[in-house]
């Protein structure tokens, strides 16, 4: 199953993708190497033949492990869940599940694909507006949804998939001028998770790419 | 597993899916939604890992972990990287450019999955077994041709969908025999 070679994270300080995948690593306390793609120097680190080697998708994040090069932050955090111990990313009831799931799909498939560089940097002059857009429309979709599914966390009472996809949009809304004081649900569960320790490490302002005008 | 359907016209009196009635059943004002053990659900994959979870039958998902994620990653691919950029409410946003918009981001992950699957594939997207991976390929392949990229540049991908197109379950999901399919559309 696991070889005892540490997984690779080909990621970007700033990139949600990524996010996701470094929070899961903290959760489950697992060691792991950072090799930064650099989105945005030399038209994008991505785009080079050695890295679409790695991802054809031309994205981050990437991950090797176990022997495998896997891409799609949820796929890699599902494997993650699948073959480590630690605690669960997903609830052990079926419907629970389902519920993480789709909160995951909504942020995952529904409103971080929209606001992505490639698409941005395709719009143009408008990609503020459009970015504000679809994190606006997504949001107020999400915010009846968690209002039913949350206690102290997105679903129930135990840490998951869905606010480990939740944070890192909340912070895309922010780059986005977003005004998350209109979502109460989804404001508070990014305070609480805010102050989790997994997600503050894996912070996009202290990584080891992390601009020194960025850092916290 | 028997189902019932309604219909949610997407273009029908400005869309019957922006309706305060279907925005109760879901938010995100798409399709599909799916009421199921007393409870709504929305996002396909989250349904389908549902069923897949609950249901008696033939596995959509692979018993090995690394099979399992590579069937998760090539619907992510598709799910995430390809479909969410040519779905209706996006095309209609970007507008007169939207045909040249959804071929662009079609042919863009096509050119990404094509090397994966040719990596991944047996008889058909992971190894010898249909996943979630052959059921969300073949509906992309089918808006592929809507919006005109030639699936003759990705042979892997075109041998994968005349295989499926091939098995009762995709054909008789097949949008050209649905009971909304108009009948200009009908097989």
């Amino acid at each position: 199953m696991a070889n005892t070679a540490k997984p690779v994270l080909h990621g970007y300080f700033r990139s949600s993708c990524s996010w996701r995948v470094r929070i899961a690593f903290a959760l489950k306390g697992m060691d792991y190497d950072q090799v930064n793609v650099n989105l945005v120097k030399d038209g994008g680190q991505q785009v080079t033949d050695q890295y679409k080697r790695l991802n054809p998708m031309q994205q981050v994040p990437a991950v090797t492990i176990d022997d495998m090069t896997l891409s799609q932050s949820l796929a890699i955090i599902q494997y993650i869940e699948e073959t480590r111990p630690g605690p669960r990313l997903l609830p052990s009831d079926p419907k629970q599940r389902a519920q993480v799931r789709m909160i995951c799909d909504i942020i995952a498939s529904g409103i971080q694909p929209l606001q992505n560089l490639y698409v941005i940097k395709k719009i143009g002059a408008e990609k503020e507006s459009w970015a504000n857009h679809f994190i606006q429309r997504g949001f107020e979709a999400l915010e009846p949804i968690l209002k039913q599914t949350a206690g102290v966390y997105c679903v129930g009472e135990e840490i998951s998939m869905a606010d480990i996809c939740l944070v890192p949009q909340v912070y895309n809304a922010e780059r986005f001028k977003v005004d998350i004081g209109q979502f109460p649900t989804i404001k508070r569960l990014n305070q609480t998770l805010l102050n989790i320790e997994a997600f503050k490490v894996s912070h996009p302002s202290c990584q080891p790419d992390t601009p020194a005008a960025v850092q916290a």
